[in-house]
């Protein structure tokens, strides 16, 4: 007997009894529902994980003066001296696997068109930082480096503080007062959308690091020549990064002149690694419920053998007379397990109409019940899986009965009431 | 003289239960020819459905041989002993032995399944045999509502789809009134008639007045061979 001429029989079989049989791929529906649902939440997560290290830069390193120690500070005289614009061209020029490099200053300010007030940050940076946060200019240009060497009063808008104050259009070339002095919009950010944390990242200025240290912050450090409050470098792609956290340290430590197992007083820091190290916990947490969907999936499994063997005790009369008119045992036994990998699939199928729908209304209703940036990525090669998955359950658990089927004796099946 | 369709030498069949054996056939030694109309007789419990069941290889002997077309039936492996119920011998049970929720036409065109043959083929022989019971215009019923003998003719079109050279039938009236029963005989006859070989169980003297011989059994064995 071919599959083509079993399906009918298996679908007509399944047909008779759709209540019991609903309730027997319950098991199933649920587990696949599950495995789908956790998955698709837990892959929506990594890729919004994926997307806030992307937009930090790739191979974007932080670097800050201070101690990197937690607990009693130890640091002695010296200790939290900040980094100058001399250090970022130290590392720029000295260290072949920085790409680029740039100092930052950032600062509350508030920025004024025709009398309109709109307070924002202030951001001072080498020219190189849009391209180590990868940064893109939607429009004009970026300050030169020797805008910034005379600290030109330029500026570029993000795209809150263009819609705020230049509602109309035309910022580029148009003056804009910040901390009372004019300065010359040069370009506009791209938009970024919001950060990790919900801040809203194009609410900024960015202007020359000299800019804003000489005009707006005065930033000054005794003994240290234009200071900067953080330092950030691009890595060369395709470098380690573990090694290249370790050679920025030992350059900076020769150059900061700290003794050999004295502490350091600054700290290089790969945000890419800490944001995915402070997710991990989240993924295994998404594992665990994976793994639960998986178990009920199997459960599940339990309902559809029992279901079988109550089918097979009730067809036995059906069977014996199958027997009698000329099916092997192996069409007996066929028969059964494709009903039970039938039914199996169903439910898997179900279960993933329904996981994909659990995972679009979460990422749908999750901000109502205020979980924030509930993201759901529903991957076709899971649907496969679970189809799958659902089928091969339907195999193993239905194997058992549909042996039990094929072994039985047809004149006494024939017999039975 | 060629060798018959069907012989039995020294067949029985033990049955072991808990106060002793049962000797359901006791050494049955008997030839069939082809084309033969064959009444099996006796007492309730003589033996008769063991019989019928080893000859169609339902179920096997606990000793002596059966030779059916020229090989004996203990030889074959399981999967020859399916093809030979699909192929060689139609059955006939006393309670139709029907699928329910399945029409006359996929009922009689069951055993065809089984030989692989395609939809388009087994619906046309389906109707065929369904025809020649005279249910040509009953093939989209189902079991439930055709009378007893209607459902026995359909037992029998699904005996006959597999084109057997022999028909085994046990009780074939034995749930059907008189009318009932006489036109079910009736196509019997034909059948045999068109040269199969019908061997057929009964308790009824008029049913057994349609065949050519009459093989009385008592006690596992046939004590009386009438032609
Ligand atoms: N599965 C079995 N287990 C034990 N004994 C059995 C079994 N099947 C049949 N028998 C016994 O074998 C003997 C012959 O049974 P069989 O069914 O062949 O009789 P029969 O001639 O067909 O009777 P009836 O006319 O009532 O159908 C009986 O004594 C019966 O009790
Ligand atoms: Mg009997």
């Amino acid at each position: 007997m071919n599959i083509m001429a079993a399906l009918p029989v298996a679908l007509t079989a399944l047909r008779v009894n759709a209540l019991r049989s609903f309730l027997a791929i319950l098991g199933v529906i649920i587990g696949v529902a599950a495995v789908i649902a956790t998955v698709s939440l837990a892959q929506g997560a990594a890729d919004a994980v994926e997307e806030s290290i992307a937009s930090l830069g790739a191979n974007a390193l932080n670097i800050r003066a201070g101690s990197n120690q937690r607990g009693p500070r130890r640091g002695g005289a010296g200790s939290g001296e900040p980094f100058s614009s001399d250090d970022v061209d130290a590392l720029r020029t000295q260290l072949p696997i920085v790409v680029a490099a740039s100092g930052t200053l950032q600062s509350n300010v508030t920025a004024v068109v025709d009398g309109v007030n709109w307070p924002t940050q202030i951001l001072g940076a080498h020219p190189d930082y849009v391209e180590v946060r990868d940064w893109v200019i939607a429009d004009g240009r970026l300050f030169t480096p020797q805008e910034n060497q005379r600290s030109a009063r330029v500026a570029l808008l993000g795209q809150t503080v263009v819609d705020e104050l230049f509602p109309s259009g035309g910022a580029i070339g148009s003056s804009i007062r910040l901390q009372n002095q004019p300065f010359e919009v040069i370009g506009i950010l791209g938009e970024r959308g919001q950060g990790s944390f919900g801040q809203d990242q194009d609410d900024i200025v960015l202007a020359p690091i000299a800019t804003v240290r000489d005009r707006v912050t005065g930033f000054r450090r005794a003994g240290v020549r234009d200071p900067v409050q953080t330092v950030w470098i691009e890595i060369a792609s395709g470098e380690d990064m573990t090694n290249a956290v370790a050679e920025v340290e030992d350059f900076l430590r020769i150059r900061r002149g700290i003794e050999p197992g004295a502490e350091d007083n600054f700290s290089v820091r790969n945000f890419a690694e800490f944001i995915r190290a402070f997710n991990e916990t989240e993924n295994i947490l998404g594992l665990m419920l994976a793994a639960a969907g998986l178990i009920t999936l199997f459960v599940g499994g339990i309902g559809i053998m029992n279901v079988m063997l109550v089918s097979v005790t009730e067809r036995t009369r059906e069977i014996g007379l199958r027997l009698a008119i000329g099916a092997r045992r192996s069409d007996i036994r066929n028969q059964f397990l494709i009903e039970s990998v039938v039914l199996c699939s169903v439910g898997g199928a179900i279960g993933l109409a329904l996981g994909v729908g659990v995972s679009l209304s979460a990422e749908r209703l999750g901000p109502l019940v205020g979980a924030n940036d509930l993201a759901v990525s529903v991957d076709p090669a899971i649907a496969l899986i679970a189809i799958g998955a659902s089928a091969a359950v339907g195999v193993l658990f239905g194997f058992y009965p549909a042996l039990q089927a094929s072994r039985l004796d047809p004149i006494e099946a024939l017999r039975h009431e | 003289m060629s060798t018959p369709l069907i012989r039995a030498r020294n067949l029985t069949r033990v049955y072991q239960l808990g106060g002793g054996d049962v000797h359901a056939l006791a050494g049955v030694d008997v030839d069939i020819e082809k084309g033969e109309y064959v009444a099996v007789m006796g007492a309730s419990g003589s033996g008769k459905s063991t019989f019928m069941n080893l000859l169609g290889a339902l179920d096997r002997p606990s000793s002596g041989s059966l030779v059916v077309d020229g090989s004996s039936l203990g030889e074959r492996t399981p999967d020859q002993l399916a093809a030979f119920r699909n192929q060689s011998v139609g059955f006939v049970f006393q309670q139709f032995n029907l699928l329910a929720r399945t029409t006359a036409l996929d009922n009689v065109s069951l055993p065809l399944i089984y030989r692989g043959w395609s939809a388009s083929k087994r619906k046309k022989r389906a109707e065929a045999c369904l025809e020649m019971v005279g249910l040509a215009d009953r093939m989209d019923h189902h079991p439930s509502q055709l009378s007893g003998g209607q459902q026995q003719r359909v037992a029998i079109a699904r005996a006959l789809a597999g084109e057997p050279s022999i028909l085994l039938a046990d009780e074939p009236t034995g749930a059907l009134d008189s009318q009932t029963s006489t036109d079910v005989m009736g196509i019997i006859d034909q059948l045999n008639e068109s040269d199969i070989t019908i061997i057929l169980v009964t308790h009824e003297e008029d049913v057994g007045a349609h065949a050519k011989r009459r093989l009385l059994f008592r006690d596992g064995l046939i004590v009386e061979d009438q032609r």
